[in-house]
């Protein structure tokens, strides 16, 4: 299992903040989980195709090539605005 | 030390912790407090929501207070970070920093509050009077 994670605007537009889901057979990197994701539908394919979006696994920021594994926490939200 | 929190705080009362957490060591106590405006690019803001990804906030933060305690040195230093629902005037995050020399205080509060800004995993959603919307990062 993989655990997916989603926030602010972006999980707002997707309309869930987390996910649990079994990690797909042929996908071994965030482009290939991204596209698996946005494989769902319209909604999906859009949210997902936000070059601005960052991504994190296992809560550390990644580059957009990260590889991924069985049992990964990985977040994709947009730039962050605290302080 | 970080805390992210819900609740106030009183940032009287974490300076003087701040300064007696390493009696007689520090010279020097820098600290900024961010706070919730009433109007962000020309409209109203009623309230602010702040979201974060827990558990990455808490590395995030306490990854930037082990380098800026790298680079300089510090006496002491802490970092709180509010998060849910604020209004305006309501403090959103505080930044302290103790030495033993002004330069170095100075110096790594600056780097604390702005790396804070483009590295943890905070998002602010303002209430207009007639709408939400997210904030947008401020150009760098």
């Amino acid at each position: 299992m993989i655990q997916l994670r989603y926030f602010a605007s972006l999980r707002e537009s997707l309309g869930i903040g987390d996910e649990q889901i079994e990690l797909p057979e042929d996908v071994h990197d965030l482009p290939g989980l991204t596209r698996w994701l946005q494989g769902r539908d319209a909604t999906w394919a859009s949210a997902l195709a936000n070059k601005r979006l960052h991504t994190a696994i296992n809560q550390e920021i990644v580059k957009p090539d990260a590889t991924v594994t069985d049992g990964d926490e990985i977040a994709w939200f947009p730039p962050v605005t605290g302080g | 030390m970080i805390r992210v929190q819900t609740e106030d705080f009183d940032p009287g009362a974490e300076i003087e912790q701040l300064r007696h957490r390493n009696k007689g060591q520090a010279g020097a106590v820098v600290s900024f407090i961010g706070l919730v405006r009433d109007l962000n690019a020309g409209d109203t803001v009623t309230q602010m929501t702040l979201e974060h990804y827990p558990g990455m906030t808490e590395k995030a933060l306490s990854g930037i207070e082990l380098e800026a305690n790298d680079r300089w040195e510090l006496t002491a230093s802490i970092i709180i970070h509010r998060v849910g629902p604020l209004v305006p005037d309501d403090n959103i995050v505080f930044v302290a920093v103790a030495s033993q020399h002004r330069q170095q205080a100075f110096r790594a509060c600056e780097f604390m509050i702005d790396t804070l800004k483009t590295n943890a995993p905070f998002w602010k959603q303002e209430t207009l009077p007639d709408s939400t919307r997210w904030v947008e990062p401020a150009e760098t």
